[in-house]
């Protein structure tokens, strides 16, 4: 089978890139970042998705397969160029599907999808609607990528599309959203709250990639792990220090004082959980993960121990400039 | 009861704990610890809960208790979850289905949730009935903790919600009558305008102002389970039906308590 790959670049990306190419399949890949060491037998074009480059990809290389994987989650990229890569993206890549006869479209969303409020349900379901966007206006790009995506399903009936909602990844490559959140020292929380954070290990979620495009199963999936914990035991095993702070205070102080840079949606999402059950998916392909949380957190302090207090990185300097004795 | 076999009962209580001691729910054994412990000073010393077939909450499996709410706040409530802890023969955990207030609020958002006390949604409460967990439904809701004191042994209208889910996920109700709530916060009024400013229901007032509860004996007794054929999707007439049974059996609970601790007051 050969298996096209948009968003190459990022890390689960790369591991579902190896993953195929190990079980024998033709891998070709599309990112506007470059892969400079890739390895054997995986075909990487540097181009922009929604350039001319790209469909001559299409139609050229003429993928049975297709995992789209190049929406952009972070929020230092916002605006009309977020809505451009995320929205213009999607729907360039079912066309391209259609016009060159890809059999299997692969769209790899994200289950924030669902929105945080006090009154949900803690366990969605795929067939909940979005929820509380308008607290989050910044993640109505990627809602509405997803949402397109999955009107491929009657749209496009030739094509066999799965829609798979995955939870927070987190791992040693320290990507992501849950993982560039617990990167620093300090983790703000909001006083009083303490949500459920579902997360999985980037290895399990390029698993779960792999299996799809094998079953190819037809509709829209909720990609589960492990059970989820609350955030206060997440970043306590991460090694992290928790600051609790009021909500006033918080809205004033993200993105100071080696706190990370958080919109004001994002803060609701540290007061309430958003939760997938991962039943269907399940089911429909025989996924089980590999790594339980302990192993995930593991993995990610393994490869990321929490960075050292400024007394100690003082100290660390005064050694090095033999003003102190260590 | 002392705090080691708190800890014992703790141990034995069958939730699928991970190596954080938290469950699929984010129940935290921890935070069950200190609430439980709280609830056990409570439920001995201070109301003096005296508690009848408790044999009829089953040790495992899916269960349902409907009850009566009386009192401005939801004493009761904690009540039934300490007795299916700290009295049956198998420790239960009895899961409410809180006021969506509660998890909007801090603090309480974190204690509630940790101790498996999830909003009122039918789709929470499906399941954790399918998952055999034990849940603690009042269907008169704040309307039920609003009874004044004169109507403290009234019921208010029932909901119809828990039959539907009580038949859709084949669940036995075991009915309860909670008897002295009103007495322990004796409600005078509410404040519905003073509710809504802090996010709340309503504010209740006792004649001494604020909605401390009294320590007065309390009482629980629970009946034999109550098992309904159907689908949930029966019509109207059919589930309203169901309701006046349960709710029947539990204003005949009140009723013949009421009646013997009044004969055993007049005897001499």
């Amino acid at each position: 089978m050969k298996v096209l790959i948009l968003g190459l670049g990022g890390a689960v990306a790369r591991r579902v890139a190896l993953g195929l190419r190990d079980q024998g399949h033709t891998v070709v890949g599309i990112d506007t970042r470059p892969w400079a060491d890739a390895p054997e037998g995986i075909e990487v074009h540097t181009v922009d998705l929604r350039k001319r480059g790209a469909e001559d990809v299409f139609r050229t290389r003429r993928p049975d397969a297709v995992v789209h994987m190049a929406t952009v989650t972070s929020l230092r990229v916002q605006g009309e160029e977020r809505h451009r890569i995320n929205l213009g993206g999607t729907r360039v890549v079912f066309e391209h599907c259609r016009a060159y006869g890809v059999k299997h479209a692969l769209f790899v969303g994200r289950h924030t999808f669902y929105g945080a409020a006090p009154d949900s349900a803690l366990y969605h379901t795929e067939d909940e609607p979005p929820k509380e966007l308008a607290s989050f206006p910044e993640l109505a790009d990627l809602v509405a990528a997803d949402l397109y995506a999955s009107t491929a399903l009657w749209r496009t009936p030739e094509l066999t599309t799965s829609v798979l909602r995955v939870c927070y990844t987190l791992g040693p490559s320290a990507q992501g959203t849950l993982a560039t959140f617990l990167r620093g020292r300090r983790v703000p929380l909001v006083a009083g709250y303490d949500p459920l954070f579902q997360f999985m290990h980037e290895d399990d979620v390029a698993s779960a990639i792999l299996l799809a495009l094998d079953k190819r199963p037809r509709g829209v999936f909720n990609v589960a792990g492990p059970q989820p914990l609350p955030l206060s035991v997440i970043v306590r095993q991460a090694e992290r220090v928790p600051v609790p702070l009021p909500m006033a205070v918080l809205r004033q102080l993200v993105g100071r004082f080696g706190l990370p840079r958080l919109p004001r949606g994002a803060l609701y999402h540290l007061q309430y959980p958003i939760v997938v059950d991962g039943h269907a998916f399940r089911a429909a392909t025989g996924f089980t993960h590999r790594y339980d949380e302990v192993q995930t957190i593991q993995s990610f302090l393994e490869a990321h121990p929490a960075p050292p207090s400024h007394r100690a990185q003082l100290r660390q300097g005064l050694e090095t400039l033999g003003v102190m004795k260590p | 009861m002392s705090r080691s076999e708190v800890k014992t009962r703790l141990e034995r209580l069958e939730l699928p704990f991970n190596a954080y001691g938290v469950d699929p729910y984010g129940v935290s054994r921890w935070h069950l610890g200190v609430v439980y412990e709280a609830l056990n000073f409570f439920y001995r010393h201070y109301f003096r809960v005296r508690c009848h077939g408790i044999e009829h909450v089953p040790a495992r499996g899916r269960g349902m208790l409907v009850g009566n709410h009386s009192g401005g706040v939801a004493v009761d409530g904690m009540m039934v979850i300490a007795s299916c802890f700290l009295e049956a023969q198998t420790p239960r955990l009895a899961q409410g289905m809180a006021e969506k207030f509660v998890n909007a609020t801090p603090l309480a958002s974190i204690w509630s949730s940790r101790c498996g006390q999830f909003p009122g949604l039918p789709e929470n409460a499906t399941r954790l009935l399918e998952e055999d967990r034990l849940l603690l439904v009042f269907p008169e809701g704040a309307r039920g903790t609003a009874k004044l004191y004169p109507q403290r042994y009234d019921l208010v209208d029932f909901g119809t919600g828990f039959m539907r889910l009580a038949l859709k996920t084949r669940t036995p109700i075991i009915p309860f009558g909670f008897l002295g709530g009103g007495a322990a916060i004796p409600t005078v009024a509410n404040l519905y305008g003073l509710g809504r400013v802090l996010g709340m229901p309503y504010v209740p007032v006792t004649p001494y102002l604020l909605p401390l509860p009294l320590p007065v004996p309390l009482e629980l007794h629970y009946s034999e389970p109550m098992v309904f054929e159907g689908t949930g999707n029966e019509e109207d007439s059919v589930i309203q039906g169901y309701v006046e049974q349960v709710k029947a059996r539990i204003a005949d609970i009140i009723d013949r308590r009421r009646n013997e601790r009044w004969q055993a007051a007049v005897t001499p």
